[in-house]
């Protein structure tokens, strides 16, 4: 009874013979079934086969290949050092071309052109397991809701390092690969543009992000609360409405007068994902190409308040001093 | 094996842990918060009590030397070769003489400077730099008094602290190593300390603070209109510019509000006036460097020049380091009047680095009597 009361899943079902799941047409599938008990910790504690056709194959070597080219760009920087690039590891970094280079296709390798192979090959192991995604969960008769929803994942992707530097005409707009390179970037793209947080469109992907974690709370603690009552079967009641299901809405219309049913809070967790990185690409995706300085838009339209000054009148100086090149 | 894992998992945590309690350089409360701007905007200044105080005992300024009689025979005409105070009484000279000693060279003595031989010679190179550094002071306290030091005024002190070479100085970046195979990484993407353990740019100093003739524009970043009007700049100057900002951040131990209104770092209109002064402050560091400094570039031996052969400059932190005014803001200025304003307008010739004393080795420093 108190097995659902638990941060790891207690009970882990090992069948005697591997579960192979439904025949499908095309058997692809690589690897001797095992189970795990770490596994069943946190999952099915069986691992394995994995379906590996050739476009998984394809998506992982042009992976591999592009993790190579930064991982080799970031040694080198460091002169091949094993112990620096072990050190630096997250500072390291494959940096865009610079400006001057523009849209070149390919710039100097050590300028750029490196960044735009491994860029080419990360993109296209990411469109090939999109494609991998999907012809499996078609393969399995299922809805594409997962393809579609790494779509919108994509997207953003594609925004960032390949859309908007194309719209803004250089290459060096994109991000670099790396661990804190590409953090401290997102802090100069958003110092850059007169601060991020006064777009409306990062306003919104913000609000699906942290709605995302709410859902996800609301519906994994409502499922596990009432899991005694059979609310594991939830995809069962989404027709078959049992005990579990009328609790949890009761809990839900109690404490805020509204309740999600078991079908639509999945329509909400879903759309709540999918809208964070599209409606972040769109903010992308107009910062710089539509708007230069989002404060100052924010500030033209009444979004930004103005605030009392606290001091007398600040003044540029450098429009003071006379002999100052502005 | 689920013992054994319970048991390695138990070990993990109470590491963890461990480190992080231990590893991580928590501060922790009693804290000191200060605001700074409207209630609302975020703008606070937030610190410990301990490092307030730990802050203030590091940058105790030093007692004056008493008084002396301005009256007697001038320094001029007791000494020779005395081209920068020697409209000073002798004993006011001496006074100095004292001071300089004590804030620069309190390990070597007079010795670091003087040659035993003769103390008026200009034989070894730091009296040379000290002599132009009187006039760089003299400088700063007169010319720099509205806009910058205002009444606290700077010595000698108020960058070496005790130390022959200031602690914090800089130098330029010497060029990436070549060799078949370097990327180019940008001038960034090593962990450096001078920005904040960032991943910014970490040469920032050579490009802002270099040269009287740096535009102003090569800092702002941000477009002065909501849309795109004019050709805007890249990301890349922006992280040079969150990167010198950084900088300035370390220098003076405070965080970004203490100048900006966050929500638009760009606005002079929202900010507060610690964003003039250090304003005047760039401008300041990048007089001294082009007027003072670099042209000390051939009086230094080459054991005190840079990677690049480049005279140790000076940035925020060479002052401040780490207060948000330097020494307290203890008026230091008020004792030495004779360092208030320059003395001597011409800028005095600073001779070409050689041995010491020719024909022999560097004398060994000797403690002061």
């Amino acid at each position: 009874m108190a097995y659902y009361q638990n941060f790891v899943t207690l009970v882990q079902v090992r069948p005697l013979e591997p579960e192979m799941g439904v025949p499908v047409a095309v058997e692809g599938r690589v690897g001797k079934p095992f189970n795990s008990y770490l596994f069943g910790l946190i999952g099915n504690s069986q691992v394995g086969p994995i379906y590996i056709g050739y476009i998984a194959a394809l998506s992982m070597v042009c992976g591999l290949i592009a993790f190579e080219i930064i991982g080799l760009n970031m040694w080198a920087s460091v002169n091949w050092d094993p112990v620096q690039f072990v050190r630096q590891l997250p500072w390291l970094a494959l940096e865009p071309p610079l400006p001057k280079y523009g849209l070149r296709i390919l710039p100097p390798l050590a300028e750029g052109g490196w960044w735009l192979i491994a860029g080419f090959f990360l993109t296209a192991s990411i469109l090939l397991w999109w494609v991998h995604l999907y012809r499996r969960a078609r393969a399995l008769g299922l809805g594409t809701h997962v393809p579609w929803a790494f779509a919108s994942a994509i997207w953003l992707y594609l925004v960032l390092g390949f859309i908007r530097p194309i719209m803004m005409g250089s290459w060096s707009e994109a991000v670099p690969f790396g661990l804190f390179p590409h953090l401290d970037w997102t802090a100069a793209f958003s110092l850059r543009y007169g601060n991020l947080f006064y777009n409306p469109f990062h306003m919104l992907s913000i609000t699906f992000l942290y709605g995302s974690v709410l859902l996800f709370a609301m519906h994994g603690g409502t499922i596990l609360a009432c899991s005694r009552y059979g609310a594991d079967r939830e995809i069962d009641q989404i027709v078959d409405r049992g005990t579990a299901t009328e609790r949890a809405s009761l809990f839900w219309r109690w404490t805020m007068g509204f309740n999600a049913t078991m079908e639509s809070i999945h329509r909400w967790a879903w759309w709540f994902a999918v809208l964070t990185t599209l409606t972040g690409g769109i903010g992308i995706l107009l910062t710089g190409t539509v708007v230069d300085n989002w404060y100052l838009w924010a500030v033209k339209h009444g979004v930004a308040p103005a605030y009392p000054q606290v001091y007398g009148p600040i003044v540029d100086p450098a429009h003071l001093s006379p002999g100052v090149r502005p | 094996m689920k013992i054994v894992l319970s048991v390695a998992g138990a070990a993990l945590a109470l590491f963890l842990t461990i480190a992080m309690f231990g590893g991580a350089g928590w501060t922790h409360p009693p804290m000191a918060n200060k605001q700074t701007g409207f209630r609302g905007t975020g703008m606070d200044l937030i610190r410990t009590r301990a490092g307030n105080e730990e802050l203030a005992q590091a940058n105790r300024a030093p007692d004056p030397a008493d008084p002396a009689e301005a009256s007697g025979d001038k320094a001029s005409a007791v000494y020779e070769n005395v081209q920068v105070l020697g409209d000073l009484s002798a004993e006011q000279f001496n006074r100095v003489m004292v001071s300089i000693t004590e804030w620069v060279a309190p390990q070597q003595g007079c010795t670091y400077c003087h040659s035993t031989v003769n103390m008026a010679s200009d034989e070894l190179y730091q009296k040379r730099v000290a002599r132009r550094m009187f006039q760089m002071t003299q400088n700063i306290n007169a010319n720099w008094k509205e806009k910058h030091v205002h009444g606290a005024g700077v010595t000698c002190y108020t960058c070496h602290r005790g130390n022959p070479v200031p602690a914090n100085v800089w130098f330029d970046t010497p060029p990436a190593k070549s060799s078949r195979f370097i990327p180019r990484n940008n001038g960034q993407n090593l962990a450096s300390a001078n920005v904040g353990l960032t991943s910014l740019p970490y040469a920032v100093f050579d490009d802002y603070y270099a040269s009287k003739d740096t535009p102003q524009s090569l800092v702002r970043v941000n477009a002065t209109t909501a849309l795109p009007e004019s050709k805007s700049k890249p990301i890349q100057d922006a992280e040079k510019t969150f990167a010198i900002m950084i900088t300035m951040s370390q220098a003076l131990g405070v965080n970004c509000t203490f100048c900006h209104n966050t929500r638009s770092v760009a606005q002079w209109d929202t900010s507060t006036p610690n964003r003039v002064h250090a304003w005047y402050g760039v401008q300041m560091v990048r007089e001294l460097n082009q007027d003072y400094m670099r042209p000390l570039t051939t009086t230094f031996p080459a054991a005190r020049l840079g990677p690049t052969g480049d005279v140790a400059k000076i940035s925020c932190a060479t002052c401040h380091n780490g207060a948000n005014k330097p020494l307290n803001g203890a008026n230091v200025i008020d004792p030495y009047p004779e360092l208030a304003h320059p003395t001597t307008q011409a800028n005095l010739p600073v001779g070409e680095a050689k041995d010491p004393i020719p024909g022999t080795n560097t004398p060994t420093p000797k403690p002061p009597m």
